[in-house]
């Protein structure tokens, strides 16, 4: 069915049949999808659809109604810790990174105590080094001479490259974006992207919520259209968002190609 | 024309400081455990436990919605009866001042915490926090800096509350300044000192407190 998975690239973090309901609203309604390693998958749909929902039950920031997570082969259960560094939650997001809309960097830390926080502080990694990893990560995304700024002396581009190192400083299997840019003043959309490019370049699996439909066909393996709640498309992005022959789907793409 | 004669009340000086000392005592002893109780009733009401919060809740209306005055009155009179033992007067002030204060801190606590976005509690368990570390790690620090001042303002009220203990003849302050008008007959001397020492204490208290507000604003 997809690229990665033809060419055996093992599955790396799979939802099978998923089902969330707020009250009594579906949002929701048995979702499949699977990351194999080196993968890009682009979650693209109507606002509502069930875009974040889908990819914050990927680390359980939502806890599914229905169906399961399953994290290298483990179904991901309801308690925080395990035992054995399998199905615990904690398990799953220490592996599983997530990048937020709005960036949600720690206002009362430095740049550099913002990615080295969770290594510090979840790894018990000895603070030199997370700090020389850090700063080698900053680097990549190219704010290494901010790194004792405050967020708030941040742009919003700056704010959203610290947000990748510090979810990058985990050392995670899988990233998980959700609308990255969409908080972003046009000019710095750019600079966002091209961090995420060179993550996808490098070999990085990442399940990506994004409205930029040029910037998701360019770098996604595979993208799945949402639509209300279900999976309605799902294939190449030459098969997709380039030559939609889904009705519902052209219809979405065509209002980005003005 | 009054003639004015503090000479008078030279040899009551040690009253005067026994009173102030005890003020201080009763206020920094009521605010030590009015922080404890107010950080363990803002658990319960932020516990996500219907039963807990509740309780901790008609405490927290019960303790804001009757006077000070009531309260100290109703632990040293009727409150005895109630449990069948008497309780010492110090007792009973300090264990209302407390009571009293926490619950304002309680509330304090909780807005400071509430004041925080999802945002910042989602993106520490996106990096694998527990909720624990979290809360200590990421909203505690930046909650603690929003309800500085307000925490502070209702210590400020709290020291000038303990003069209520004197209606159940705790030798505080203003105790001791009635004590020293009942020897001298000298009320307005007696009174203007009594309240010139309040001053003394607050008036640099308050300007502390403007300080560290105004230093917290410019970090933001
Ligand atoms: N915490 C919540 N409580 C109640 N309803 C929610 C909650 N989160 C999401 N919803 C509802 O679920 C539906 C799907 O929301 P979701 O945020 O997943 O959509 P989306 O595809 O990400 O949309 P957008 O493109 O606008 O971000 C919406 O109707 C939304 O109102
Ligand atoms: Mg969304």
């Amino acid at each position: 069915m997809t690229n990665a998975r033809d060419t055996g690239a093992p599955t790396v973090l799979e939802a099978r049949g998923i089902r969330k309901s707020f009250g009594g609203l579906e949002v929701l309604k048995g979702v499949d999808l699977s990351l194999s390693r080196g993968e890009v998958v682009g979650l693209i749909g109507p606002s509502g659809s069930g875009k974040s929902t889908l990819i914050r039950c990927l680390n359980m920031m939502e806890k599914p109604t229905g169906g399961s997570v399953i994290f290298r082969g483990h179904a991901i259960g309801k308690s925080f810790r395990d035992r054995d560094g399998t199905t615990g939650i904690g398990t799953l997001r220490r592996h599983v990174g997530m990048v937020f809309q709005h960036f949600n960097l720690f206002p009362h830390k430095t740049v550099l105590q913002n990615v080295t926080e969770g290594p510090i502080v979840v790894c018990r990694t000895p603070r030199a080094e997370a700090e020389e990893r850090a700063m080698a990560l900053l680097a990549e995304v190219g704010l290494a001479e901010k790194c004792d700024a405050y967020p708030s002396h941040l742009s919003g581009g700056q704010k959203q490259r610290v947000a990748i190192a510090r979810a990058l400083a985990m050392q995670p299997e899988v990233l998980l974006l959700d609308e990255v840019t969409s908080a972003l003043d046009p000019e710095l959309v750019g600079e966002v992207l091209n961090v995420i490019r060179r993550l996808a370049d490098g070999g990085m699996t990442m399940a990506i919520v994004t409205h930029e439909m040029a910037f998701a066909a360019d770098v996604a393996d595979r993208i799945l259209f949402l639509d209300e709640g279900r999976i309605v498309v799902e294939g190449k992005p030459s098969e997709t968002i380039r030559n939609p022959a889904n009705e519902r789907l052209a219809a979405f793409v065509a209002r980005f190609n003005h | 024309m009054y003639r004015w004669d503090f000479d008078v009340l030279w040899q009551y000086w040690d009253l005067f400081l026994y009173g102030l000392w005890l003020t201080v005592v009763y206020t920094f002893g009521s605010i030590l455990f009015g922080v404890v109780i107010g950080l363990v009733v803002c658990a319960a009401r932020l516990s996500g436990w219907m039963i807990l919060s509740l309780i901790a809740r008609t405490y927290q209306e019960i303790f804001r919605c009757t006077p000070l005055l009531v309260q100290l009155l109703w632990f040293y009179y009727a409150f005895p009866l109630l449990v069948g033992i008497s309780i010492d007067n110090r007792v009973a002030a300090m264990l209302t001042l407390s009571l009293y204060v926490g619950a304002f801190y309680a509330e304090i606590f909780r807005g400071g915490i509430l004041s925080i976005e999802k945002g910042q509690r989602e993106a520490a368990a996106a990096i694998g926090m527990s909720s624990w570390q979290a809360m200590t790690r990421i909203v505690m620090p930046q909650a603690f800096k929003r309800m500085l001042p307000s925490f502070i303002n209702q210590s400020v009220i709290q020291f000038k509350n303990t003069s209520l203990v004197s209606v159940i003849s705790v030798a505080d302050l203003a105790y001791m300044a009635a004590v020293v008008n009942g020897q001298t007959y000298r009320p307005l001397e007696s009174y203007t000192v009594m309240a010139a020492l309040y001053i003394a204490v607050l008036f640099p208290l308050t300007q502390i407190a403007d300080w560290i507000e105004r230093r917290l604003r410019v970090s933001d």
